[in-house]
């Protein structure tokens, strides 16, 4: 290799990553993934060429995240293979990636939060001198790094406490101390203000023109036009087309996202009749910065689907109605408020909630099927405060056979079962008590095919009995075929409402995104969204 | 999004039955197995060895010493379960013991035995509660925090009696130690009894499954309408009041109260808990498991007496085991999770 940049002595200190070496050239041919039965990916085939800045973009779920984790070694393909620079690779870990010039800035930044700007840039590559650390050389290149990026801080700022922009910086100048020619950024707009943005758009042009081949992984499709010279769409997995960044628009990639996948029957829910009731009221809801000023009704029988990008706040609303977070405004069940941040009062009141990850909020993994189902209502199971075991077990039996669940033995743990058979026990549990409200938070988020299907029947049926149902699905074919009405969430705010046929996946998609109509320029929108 | 959800999951919808099935479901099944059962075939093979290696052992006489031995630790044992369970750690345990013995010893010329026995757990009873509402409010980490307060407790018992031992005269007050009902030391019987209703709390109430819940996923708890800090302060509170009830036991049968922290007490109670295959990260565990945990420690010391093996080795010994049933713990997990 012409420039060893992290010799051990240092002594190439002066040279800088990638100039006079180009990025890298990739090629991923007939790549395969699939998550727990779920199609992320499937025969993806890109080329991506040496230096040039290419978006990925797609719907929610389309696989643009997965494939730029499997270019960048994070992330094993089922099938498929990855050329660099023509010569075919197996990444094993993402550390091997590294030492072959690649490097990945997640979503979800990995600074170390405790250590300093300058360990955090050096982290994994210490330059030593005599077995110590070369503080003065390290200092010295961090400066250097620093002007390239346009890193403000100081050098012994704890990583911790510094803004997004600047954090992801910090990462930038990991990667590139690394001496990174390739570098896949997921979504590294999406938290950043305006202003940030667009500076870190600068700096991806700047490491362009220093060599860097850079993967842009974004559903801000504005950022996209002005800075990639090519475009990759993505749709359910699929490879759509590839085309120069020149020749898209907005509207033109949209629409090559849109189009339905007939992998599901949506039951289409009979309407509420035009008498129901309200039975959810939120008024002026806000826990700032995540939403402003939520309002709005659901009758009773009613499916509302909540749709939006990933972090345009739609999980952090429904956590607010329920109580999970505290929020300002208002909550009513049938016209009596709830105390907000109490998720027991909710409850009380007739809410239920199936949460974002059953893993982490809704089951308790280690626990068996039974204690999970009844773990709400134990008063149904309990007289006197203790255990009925027969009533239990009828409750149970009886839940599970509601939700359609398939157990061996209601005793197993529940981290036994498939994905599918735990999201509905993580409904069971909510079914022990009719509840008023159902609140369904990716109801179907890494359940194969069968349950899904189970699972969309089960939210129809309940509806139908009268409850209110509010649904959240990054899967905006999930949120069309089964809502009565869908809301649309951006930046935290609700910018559009579909009723009937006027609920149509272009119109929510460009609510959604924020694009405005063709000729839309302006970055009102997505400055909005942040 | 699909991209960030690998979830373990059989394609075709199934059941999974067995949670270390990636690797071949025997041996997953036999690792769980044995961690499930194996505090019971390990105290079960300990007695057949120590039976058939001393006359001693089997006799009513050595039977009963070894389960009076226990008492005291196995009582706390119990209560250190309950916080256990709950994903928190109790540190302090030990110190309330002392404490209790302390107040007792202290106010026993003024009140009496009786009284001074209960207003000796209720002082104990009433440091528990503050580390409850210690641990949920602040949100400290349950280690440190009752570090903290297990110095602060033990400090106060040795401002109490201002460094000195505090003997007590009067005869009534070692009765509870050495008073036998159907020839069963009373202390004995209030293991049994302490036991039996932690048990019954545990697996047979509504409180006793928020305790599992609580441990289990305490997030999941919180949204399921459990008050998570009330459960934690409660669990707190009987950590208390079983250090309090130990502590009159110890009281009683020594005859006179010295402060001191406690903490091996404290350890030897732990270790019960963590052998008898509790998890130390929470949400899985039973009293049972405690009992076998605690008999089998005492067993190790029995045994140690009774073969006259070098005293020297027993703590070696008692390490030993317990490293090897968290290793144990720990396997099971990476296979399961």
């Amino acid at each position: 290799m012409a420039v060893q940049i992290e010799d051990s002595d240092g002594s190439a200190l002066a040279t800088l990553a990638p100039e006079g070496l180009g990025g890298l050239q990739v090629s991923v041919r007939s790549i395969h993934k699939r998550y727990a039965g779920a199609r992320a990916l499937e025969d993806v085939s890109v080329s991506i060429a040496r230096g040039e800045i290419h978006a990925l973009v797609g719907e929610n779920g389309a696989g643009k995240s997965t494939l730029g984790k499997i270019i960048a070694g994070a992330v094993a393909p089922d099938e498929g293979t990855i050329s660099v620079d023509g010569e075919e690779v197996r990444y094993r870990s993402p550390r091997e990636a590294i030492r072959a010039g690649i490097a990945l800035i997640d979503q979800e930044l990995a600074t170390v939060r405790d250590m300093t700007a300058l360990d955090n840039v050096f982290l994994g590559a210490e330059r030593r001198s005599g077995g110590m650390l070369d503080r003065g050389a390290q200092g010295k290149r961090f400066d250097e790094l620093a002007e390239r990026v346009g890193f403000t801080g100081e050098q012994g700022v704890i990583a911790g406490g510094l803004r997004t922009a600047d954090q992801q910086k910090i990462e930038i100048m990991r990667a590139l101390v690394r001496g990174a020619r390739l570098i896949v950024m997921d979504e590294p707009t999406a938290a950043l203000s305006r202003i940030e943005a667009d500076r870190l758009l600068a700096i991806a042009r700047a490491l362009r023109e220093e060599g860097v081949t850079i993967i842009f992984v974004s559903h801000f499709l504005e950022d996209v036009l002005a800075l990639a010279d090519t475009v990759s769409v993505l749709k359910d997995g699929r490879h759509v087309r590839t085309a120069p960044a020149a020749k898209e628009t907005v509207e033109t990639m949209i629409t090559a996202m849109l189009g339905r996948s007939l992998e599901y029957v949506f039951p289409e829910p009979a309407p509420p009749p035009p008498d129901a009731p309200v039975v959810l009221k939120v008024r002026n809801l806000t826990r700032s910065p995540a939403f402003t000023d939520v309002s709005f009704d659901i009758r009773a029988g009613e499916i509302v689907g909540l749709a939006g990008l990933v972090g345009s706040g739609r999980t952090e609303i429904a956590r607010g109605i329920f109580g999970a977070d505290p929020a300002s405004g208002t909550v009513e069940i049938d016209g009596r408020a709830l105390r907000m941040g109490s998720p027991r009062h909710a409850i009380r009141r007739g809410a239920a909630l199936l949460p974002e990850s059953r893993k982490d909020q809704g089951l308790a993994m280690h626990r068996s099927v039974a204690e999970n189902v009844s773990m709400v209502h134990l008063d149904q199971v309990c007289r006197h405060e203790v255990l009925q075991g027969r009533r239990e077990r009828r409750v149970v039996k009886e839940m599970l056979g509601r939700v359609q669940a398939k157990v061996a033995t209601p005793s197993m743990p529940v981290s036994a079962l498939s994905g599918g058979n735990q999201q509905k026990v993580a409904l069971a549990k909510w079914l022990v008590r009719q509840p008023k409200l159902l609140i369904a938070d990716e109801p179907t988020r890494g359940v194969d095919v069968g349950a899904k299907q189970t699972i969309y029947e089960l939210l129809k049926g309940l509806a139908e009995s009268g409850m209110a149902v509010l649904m959240i699905s990054s899967e905006i074919e999930e949120v069309l075929g089964l809502s009565h009405r869908v809301l649309v969430v951006r930046g935290g705010r609700i910018v559009a409402e579909f009723e009937g046929d006027a609920a149509q996946e272009e119109s929510i998609m460009r609510a959604a995104f924020g694009g405005t109509g063709p000729g839309n320029t302006t970055k009102e929108g997505s400055a909005d969204a942040r | 999004m699909l991209d960030e959800q690998p979830v373990t999951a059989t394609p075709t919808g199934g059941v999974a039955l067995d949670p270390g099935s990636t690797r071949g479901g025997a041996a997953g099944a036999v690792v769980n197995v044995v961690r499930e059962y194996m505090i019971v075939v390990v105290v079960i093979v300990a007695c057949i060895v120590l039976a058939l290696s001393s006359d001693v052992f089997l006799t009513k006489e050595n039977i009963l010493n070894v389960l009076e031995n226990a008492a005291p630790i196995g009582i706390l044992a119990c209560a250190l379960t309950f916080v256990t369970i709950a994903g928190e750690f109790d540190l302090s345990a030990g110190a309330m013991l002392i404490l209790c013995g302390v107040v007792a010893a202290k106010l026993e010329p003024s009140v009496g035995v009786a009284v001074c026995f209960l207003l000796g757990i209720l002082a104990s009873l009433a440091a528990g509660v503050i580390n409850g509402l210690l641990v949920t409010y602040f949100r400290i980490n349950s280690f440190v925090c009752t570090l903290a307060s297990g110095l602060m407790i033990a400090g106060l018992g040795l401002v109490i009696t201002g460094g000195f031992l505090v003997a007590v005269t009067d005869q009534n007050y070692g009765d509870l130690a050495f008073n036998a009902l159907a020839g069963v030391k009373w202390s004995v019987w209030i293991f049994a009894a302490f036991a039996l209703a932690c048990a019954f709390v545990l697996s047979r109430t509504r409180f006793g499954r928020w305790v599992y819940a609580v441990g289990g996923n305490v997030e999941a708890a919180r949204l399921s309408g459990i008050n998570t800090r009330l459960v934690k302060i409660v669990a707190f509170a009987v950590s208390g009041t079983a250090a309090g009830i130990a502590g009159v036991i110890v009281a009683s049968k020594s005859g006179q109260a010295q402060a001191g922290d406690g903490i091996s007490m404290v350890l030897q109670a732990f270790a019960a808990v963590v052998v008898g295959g509790t998890s130390v990260t929470g949400g899985r565990g039973a009293i049972w498991r405690t009992i076998f945990g605690v008999l089998f420690l005492a067993l190790i010391s029995n045994g140690f007496n009774l073969l006259s093996l070098n005293q020297v080795y027993q703590q070696i010994v008692q390490g030993g085991i317990i490293l090897a049933a968290v290793a144990t713990d720990a396997l099971s997990r990476r296979r399961t999770v």
